[in-house]
Parts: C-alpha cells; sequence; structure tokens
C-alpha cells in the first residue's frame, strides 16, 4: 500500500537528565523528498537522526515509517539507513563485501548478494572496484560506496549524517551536485542534516532549521532564505546585516526602527520595545549620487572601509553615518562602481520589504 | 643536534656490543666440543644438541629428559596462560572501555597494580593464600586438594595475576582506537549483534588478541620470580636452568638458551608482522 | 540512569573475570600476607598476633642491612641505567633516521625478549675464573693467572643495569620522540649552547618518560632475585634471597610475609615519591612505558 508520506516524527521529545536535547519536534517527509534538517552543532539534530535511525529512544512522541510506528524496533529491524559522518564503511572487508554486508544479514546468498552489490556499485559509477580495499579509494569513492551499501537494501529512507564534513571544499561542492543527481536517479527519500547552510541549501527539496532542539521553520530554501520567520533563521541562513534598535511607529506590517545612533530606518514585520533589523548584502543598492537612490526610503551616506575580494561572492564594507558596524553589500561587477577602492565616498539604500524585522 | 659527534656514535657502536656480547658468547659456547661452558674453543659440534651422552658423560638437550620435561612444563604452562590471558583480557578490555557503571576508575586502578608488585611477592601472596584455602577446605571436605599446592596449576594461577594486566592493556588499547560508528553501520544495516561481533568488532581486534598472546606467551615461558614460589615437583624451563646455574651447568645449557632464542625470534618475526598489518 | 535487569546481568557476567582475577589472585592474598606478617608463633603450631617479625627485622642486622642495600644499591642501578640510556634514547629518537631507527630499536628490544636466565647465564660465561674475559687477558699476557670477575658487587651492578636498559630507552626514547624538532632549533636560534637546549629544553620535554623509566627500573631491580643470586653469590645479598630463604628453605611464613610486606612498602614508597617529585600520576606514567 502506498502511503502519502515515508516518515512522520510525532510530537518527539528526547532528555538527557534535564536537557531536552530534541523539544517536541514534529514533522512529516514526503516519499521521494530531500529533506534536510539544518542547524548548529549541538542543537539536536543528530540526536534526531538517531532517533530515527534506531540508536537512542524518545522521551516521549512517535516516530512512524509508512505509517508504522518505529517504537521498540531496533536498529537492524527498521527500514532505514544511514550513511555516517566519519562513513564507518568497513576496513577489514573490500568494497563489495561492504556493500554486500546488508544483503548477506538479511539472509540473502551470497552469490546473490555479491550480484546486487555488483549491479548497485556499476549505478553509482564504481563499476570493476568491488575487490578493493576501501582503504584504496578517493574520498568521493568512498562516499559513494557508503550510499550504495544503503540503497542496494531498498530503503524506504536514508539518513546521512553531515557525510561531505571530511572532504575538501572542491570535492564537496561536487559531491553536493552528485548526491542531488543520486537521489534523483534513484527516487529514494533523503533525510539529510547538517550545519552547512550552503550544502542544504544546494540540495534540498525542502529545509527544516533546527535550534536548541526545536525546528524555527520548515519551508523551501526559497522561503527560508527570502522569508525567515525567525531572527534566528534569519542570521542562520546565508549572510545578512544585522542591526538591533527600538520600534518607533508600526502600521499594518510595516515598521520603523529607531538605531541607537537616532537613525531611522523602514522595513516589514513585528516588534514589541526592542527590535532587530535584517537586510541581505543582495538587497542593498549603491550609487555614487545619493540622486539615483531617490524613491529608496532607506538612504544613508558612507565610505568604503573594506573591499572583501572572493569572485562572484565579492562584497563591500562601508562605514556608514548613523551604523555602529559597517554595512555588507555586494560588490557590483560591472558598471561605474566595480572598481570602487577603499576610502571612495558612496550612497547606500535598500527597500522597506527588504528589510525583516523581529522582536529582539 | 643533527649532528652526531664521533665521540656519540661510537658509544652507540660500544653499547649495542655490550648489549649483544652475552647472548653471542652463550649462543657460540653451545657448540664447542667440550664438556665445560667455558674457553678454550676446542672445535665444532652438535654433541649438545644430539648427542646421546657418550661423548661427554651428559647427553644433548633434545634427548635429556631433564630438559625435554621442563621444556614440556613450559609449555604445560605458557599454553593455558596465554588463552586464559586473551580471553580475560577482553572481557576486561571490553569493561575498560565500554561498560559504564560506579567505581569504574578504581576498577582501572587496580588492574594496573599488579604491576608494581614485585613478583617475589605476588608468589608468596598467592602461595601462603592458596594454601590456607587449600587447608581450609580440605578439613571441610575431608579430601585432598593438590591443585591449590604449589604446582604448575598455581604457577599458571600466579603468572596470570600479572600478565592479565598486560594482555588487558594492549586489547584495550586497540578497542579504543575503534570506531564505534562501525558496529552501529553494521546494526544499522540489518546484523544482529552477534553478528556485529563476529563480522566486524572481532576482525579489527584480532592482531591485538594474536599480539597479546605471543606475549603471554612469552612472558610465561621467561617468568622466574613468581614462578620460583609457585614451583612443585615439576619445574619449567626457568627453574630447571636456575638449579644447573648455581651447580655449575654444562654447555647443554648454551645449547638451551640457543633454542630459546630462536623460539623468541620466531614469535618477534610473527609479532612484527602481525603489528604491520595492524597498519 | 535505571538499568534494566538484562543490562544488569551482562555488566555483572562481564565485571566477573576482573572481581575474580583481582579478588582471589591479587587482594585476598595480599591481606593474608598482612595477617601472616603479624602472627607470631608462640608454641609448636599455636600462632598469635603481634609485631615480633617486624622487631626481628629491625634487631637482626643481617636483615636490615640487606634491606637498607637493596635499596641502597637499586637506586645506583636505577641511576646508573638512566645515564647509560639516555644517550642511546637521544639518538633513537632524534639522530636515527627511518629504517635505521627502526633497526636500532628492535635491535635493543631484541635481548630483553630472551630469558633473564639466558643473559645472566652469558654474563657469568663472560666474567668468572674460567671465563672469556680471564682466558683473553691471560691469552694477551695482561695476566698471568686467571681473573675472577664474578662475586662482588660490580657484577651485581652490571647485570642488573644491563637488565634495566630496555625499559629505560624505551620511554625515554618515546618521550624523546614527542618533541618537536622545531622548539630544539628554536632553543638554538634563540642562542642557547647546546648544554642549555639539553637542559632548559629537552630534559623537561622528556620527564615524563625519564620518571616512568626510573620507577620501572627500580622496580624491577628491588624485586630481582636471579641476577644478584647468581652474579653476586654469597655476596649478592639481596632482600628477595631472605624472602624466598625464609619461605622455602626456612619455612618460616610468618617471617617471610614480613619481609615481603616490607619489599612491598619500600617499591611503593619510592614509586610513590618519584611521582611525587616530579608531579606525574601513575596512569599517564604506565602509559608512557
Amino acid at each position: 500500500m502506498a502511503h502519502s508520506t515515508d516518515l512522520d516524527i510525532v510530537n518527539v521529545t528526547k532528555r538527557f537528565g534535564a536537557h531536552a536535547a530534541v523539544d517536541d519536534v514534529s514533522f512529516s517527509v514526503a516519499p521521494g523528498e530531500f529533506f534536510s534538517i539544518l542547524g548548529p552543532s549541538g542543537c539536536g539534530k543528530t540526536t534526531l537522526m538517531r532517533m530515527i535511525a534506531g540508536f537512542e529512544h524518545p522521551t516521549s512522541g512517535d516516530i512512524r515509517i509508512r505509517g508504522k510506528s518505529m517504537i521498540g524496533v531496533p536498529a537492524n529491524k527498521r527500514p532505514v539507513n544511514m550513511v555516517f559522518q566519519s562513513l564507518a564503511l568497513f576496513p577489514m572487508m573490500s568494497v563489495g563485501e561492504n556493500v554486500a554486508y546488508g544483503l548477506t544479514c538479511r539472509g540473502v546468498s551470497r552469490a546473490e548478494a555479491e550480484e546486487r552489490a555488483h549491479r548497485m556499485l556499476e549505478r553509482v559509477g564504481l563499476k570493476g572496484f568491488g575487490e578493493r580495499r576501501v582503504t584504496a579509494l578517493s574520498g568521493g569513492q568512498r562516499q559513494r560506496v557508503a550510499i550504495a551499501r544503503c540503497l542496494v537494501l531498498e530503503p524506504t529512507l536514508v539518513l546521512l549524517d553531515e557525510p561531505l564534513g571530511a572532504l575538501d571544499l572542491k570535492l564537496r561542492e561536487h559531491m553536493k551536485i552528485e548526491l542531488k543527481q543520486l537521489q534523483g536517479t534513484f527516487n529514494t527519500t533523503f533525510v539529510y542534516i547538517t550545519h552547512d547552510q550552503s550544502e542544504a541549501l544546494v540540495m534540498s527539496d525542502r529545509i527544516a532549521v533546527m535550534n536548541q532542539g526545536k525546528f524555527e521553520q520548515v519551508g523551501s530554501p526559497r522561503e527560508l532564505y527570502h522569508n525567515p520567520a525567525t531572527p534566528f533563521v534569519a542570521s542562520f541562513v546565508g549572510e545578512t546585516n544585522r542591526w538591533q534598535g527600538e520600534a518607533a511607529s508600526a502600521s499594518n506590517g510595516a515598521i520603523s526602527v529607531r538605531l541607537p545612533s537616532g537613525a531611522v530606518v523602514q522595513g516589514q514585520g513585528r516588534a514589541g520595545q526592542g527590535a532587530l533589523a535584517f537586510v541581505r548584502p543582495e538587497a542593498v543598492a549603491l550609487a555614487q549620487d545619493s540622486g539615483a537612490l531617490g524613491n529608496l526610503p532607506n538612504r544613508f551616506e558612507g565610505r568604503v572601509s573594506a573591499v572583501l575580494f572572493d569572485g562572484a561572492a565579492s562584497s563591500l564594507l562601508i562605514d556608514t553615518v548613523g551604523f555602529e558596524q559597517p554595512v555588507r553589500a555586494v560588490l557590483p561587477q560591472v558598471g561605474p562602481l566595480a572598481g570602487i577602492e577603499v576610502g571612495a565616498p558612496v550612497h547606500v539604500g535598500w527597500t522597506a520589504d527588504a528589510m525583516k524585522v523581529f522582536a529582539a | 643536534m643533527n649532528r652526531p659527534s664521533l665521540a656519540w656514535k661510537l658509544y652507540i657502536a660500544a653499547f649495542y656490543l655490550f648489549l649483544f656480547a652475552p647472548l653471542m658468547i652463550v649462543a657460540i659456547f653451545a657448540f664447542n666440543a667440550s664438556p665445560f661452558p667455558s674457553p678454550p674453543w676446542r672445535g665444532f659440534a652438535l654433541e649438545w644438541f644430539t648427542g646421546s651422552g657418550t661423548v661427554f658423560g651428559k647427553p644433548g638437550v633434545l634427548v635429556d629428559p631433564i630438559w625435554l620435561s621442563s621444556i614440556g612444563n613450559s609449555f604445560k604452562v605458557a599454553i593455558p596462560v596465554a588463552l586464559l590471558a586473551v580471553l580475560l583480557g577482553t572481557v576486561n578490555a571490553w569493561v575498560l572501555e565500554r561498560a559504564e557503571f560506579r567505581g569504574k576508575t578504581f576498577l582501572a586502578m587496580m588492574m594496573l597494580w599488579p604491576l608494581v608488585i614485585p613478583g617475589v611477592v605476588l608468589g608468596i601472596s598467592i602461595l601462603a593464600f592458596f594454601s590456607r584455602l587449600a587447608n581450609g577446605l580440605e578439613d571441610w571436605l575431608q579430601t585432598d586438594l593438590d591443585f591449590l599446592r604449589p604446582g604448575l596449576g598455581l604457577v599458571v594461577l600466579g603468572q596470570l595475576s600479572f600478565i592479565l594486566t598486560i594482555t588487558t592493556l594492549i586489547i584495550a588499547a586497540r578497542l579504543r582506537k575503534f570506531d564505534r560508528s562501525l558496529e552501529e553501520a553494521a546494526f544499522d544495516l540489518g546484523a544482529t549483534r552477534m553478528r556485529v561481533l563476529r563480522t566486524v568488532t572481532l576482525p579489527f581486534l584480532w592482531p591485538a588478541l594474536i599480539g597479546a598472546g605471543l606475549v603471554a606467551l612469552l612472558m610465561s615461558f621467561e617468568n622466574f620470580n613468581t614462578t620460583l614460589m609457585l614451583v612443585g615437583s615439576e619445574a619449567p624451563l626457568p627453574i630447571t636452568m636456575y638449579g644447573q646455574m648455581r651447580e655449575g651447568a654444562s654447555p647443554a645449557i648454551n645449547a638451551v638458551s640457543l633454542l630459546l632464542m630462536l623460539g623468541v625470534g620466531g614469535i618477534a618475526g610473527v609479532f612484527a608482522l602481525t603489528s604491520k598489518a595492524e597498519r | 540512569m535505571t538499568m534494566r535487569p538484562a543490562q544488569r546481568l551482562a555488566l555483572f557476567l562481564l565485571l566477573a573475570p576482573a572481581i575474580l582475577w583481582l579478588g582471589l589472585l591479587i587482594v585476598l592474598p595480599h591481606v593474608e600476607i598482612l595477617i601472616l606478617s603479624f602472627s607470631e608463633r608462640v608454641a609448636p603450631r599455636v600462632y598469635a598476633f603481634g609485631v615480633g617479625n617486624y622487631l626481628e627485622f629491625f634487631t637482626e642486622p643481617l636483615y636490615w642491612r640487606t634491606f637498607a642495600r637493596t635499596a641502597f644499591m637499586s637506586i645506583l642501578v636505577t641511576a646508573l641505567t638512566l645515564v647509560l640510556a639516555f644517550p642511546i634514547a637521544l639518538y633513537i629518537a632524534r639522530v636515527a633516521q627511518g629504517r635505521l631507527k627502526a633497526m636500532l630499536l628492535l635491535l635493543c628490544l631484541l635481548p630483553f625478549w630472551v630469558s633473564e636466565l639466558v643473559r645472566t647465564l652469558g654474563w657469568m660465561m663472560l666474567l668468572r675464573e674460567t671465563g672469556v674475559i680471564s682466558y683473553a687477558l691471560r691469552s694477551v699476557g695482561l695476566a698471568n693467572q686467571p681473573v675472577e670477575l664474578l662475586y662482588n658487587d660490580g657484577a651485581v651492578i652490571l647485570g642488573l643495569v644491563y637488565g634495566g636498559l630496555l625499559f629505560m630507552i624505551v620511554p625515554l626514547a618515546n618521550a624523546l620522540e614527542s618533541l618537536e624538532p622545531a622548539v630544539v632549533e628554536a632553543g638554538y636560534d634563540l642562542g642557547g649552547s647546546r648544554w642549555t637546549v639539553l637542559r632548559r629544553i629537552v630534559i623537561p620535554h622528556a620527564m615524563p618518560g625519564i620518571v616512568a623509566g626510573c620507577i620501572i627500573v627500580f622496580m624491577l631491580t628491588v624485586g630481582n632475585f636471579a641476577t644478584p643470586v647468581l652474579l653476586g653469590g654469597k655476596n649478592g645479598l639481596w632482600f628477595t634471597e631472605q624472602i624466598y630463604a625464609q619461605f622455602i628453605t626456612r619455612f618460616n611464613w610468618p617471617q617471610g610475609a614480613a619481609f615481603g610486606m616490607l619489599l612491598l612498602l619500600l617499591s611503593s614508597a619510592i614509586v610513590w615519591l618519584g611521582l611525587r617529585l616530579t608531579g606525574q600520576s601513575l596512569g599517564t606514567t604506565l602509559k608512557q612505558a
């Protein structure tokens, strides 16, 4: 029978002593979805994942896979397989034996297990690697073996615990794409945990941002980036400018925030007495004369204090009158401002829509 | 400091000469065709290995029942010691690395303790305790309990008392290096607990188990201090050698020593190979 | 955390070998000799509590002199071993490279896997009146009659130092190995002489190894039996020999037990003192070795 969800987490709480590592979390993952749980280390995402795998047991709540409760089902009996952070390839076995391991545990005959492992290795692009020692593989190849070892069992759900953490930057970028493609070809549900927002943004269909045992927001990468629900999400996902001030006046979603210097900025959102305002660097418009920014509600004068050149991700730090910290903006790659130097005067501005305001 | 002076190099050379001189002398004189283990050199002979005793009045090692039986006794002690030390050492290592309970630090300290006790003291304390035990039990059961009296059984226990510390440490060190996620991965892939142990944990521990077993075998074979206090009428090799050395031995003892060196060299070779495989 | 009964049983089964081992082979036997050492024979086969065995030790000069001699010679042997082993360990750890290093260390290890008795036999064959050195001296004309080099304190010290060398070299080499070459180079760069670098940088860094080596060598030396007896003969006078004599030859177990306790006390006291003076702990020290 087809169930409309592969995984349901229902009010799951896990306590270690008085500390709640996972605090009343609920969510569902649809079949074929690439779902990520993003959060800083210690936010409880690993504990949550280990509960799904069956290595930890929830203090309360239910974990259902295709509608069946997994409470009391040991890890070796769950239709869930995990790619470990360290990959945990068995060094005492060959690549082929690693992939066939789960099948032989299920009682599949040796010959058939080998045959299926062989086919699986072929599908992940490791044809002819069956006899190699796992220690003789490159980082990317090891990665693929770890995933093949899970996929060969045709699990309902594959859990991935920051498997790209140990790779160097170039390979990590490459593996992000490869992992996404792999998930597409096999059409298996992936639950991926990471502290790296770029990994989550690039690969996921949906992301849950987790902090201190709770989910802050669940949504598509674009939703999280453009419409963060909480200040934590706004600052954790993507680069941003962040200012603290007092709510000056508010009406109908529009809000003015008075900064400690007395400067007032216009934004969108809700706040009580204290307010936090966030603006993405790419939302900050730059101009050589203030007239070009005439229609923007937020306009300020500043001077470039640093040019942080990083190719497409280059940015400028601008010492701006009224702001304690420099305003960060994207360095224009073309046009009159592309060659701007430290010390040059510049005008900055942004729309009220681009600035998200939250209660502090 | 990377340019060693000539004096330093000479010192190193002299040191290694000093290290090997006694062993070389022992080995060389095993082949001397003389009734006494001393110079002058009277020609090469294998008499002290295989001779029947017609030439020098005493038989060679490989035919002399005294030597053969003491070598046999040494094996009778060393093999059970090695097997028990590896088996129990593995359980102990598990306790040290995996179990959680109150008083674990204390237990770990206690396990190290036997290393700081002089061998002679270990010997007499076990002798005294087991004699009291034997006396008490014999009175109560009205039967003889010879295995609690000095003899090979007690020697096994006496050697085990400190060799267990060594094997525990060797196996625990290996277990500490084990990545627990390997076990979890196997379990996650559907293996039962027993299967995880058999297919993942034990294969990982294997080099350490072999290594610990060989170390235990060697330590048992050459132990003298503890054994001396617990030995009965059947003497293992070191006890026999000691007795002969006090009386003034024939070169047969050189022949025994050479065999020992070759045996140790062989075991050390196996050990080096397994520890290479470990890496 | 509360445990389920199955977990309790598993823990109990895991702990059983350790408890049996430490209880039956270490703790109870030591309790036994402690009790034994405080029992005096008041009539044949009748014993009573008393400190007579310890009084006997202090009143009989042979006993306490042997004890003091054993302690003093063991300290001397430990110091000599340290001095002899340090240049070797330094060479192995910091000068030798690659295969030479592995070779030197392996060559150090080999003789010590051979029985102590074989090594002692070698020294007896070298040193005794009819031995190799005496014979060589006569053949080259440096002596005109057999020279007895055995059965004196020198021979005993030689044998004991020889026996302790490995246990000094290995921890020393391990400790010296972990010293970063850049630190030593910085020492020279900042104007240190060979001697100041050795004294201010190398030796302090090697301290854990030095303590570990000294403790092990001291314990092995003080508890040694065969080497002083065989190389020293009647002049060997080692305390372990007294224990053996009381236990096996004279069958005076309470007296032997008291000697055993004293030896245990001596070795524990020196180990404790060594650790205390240098601020090391037993666990880390044993790990060095």
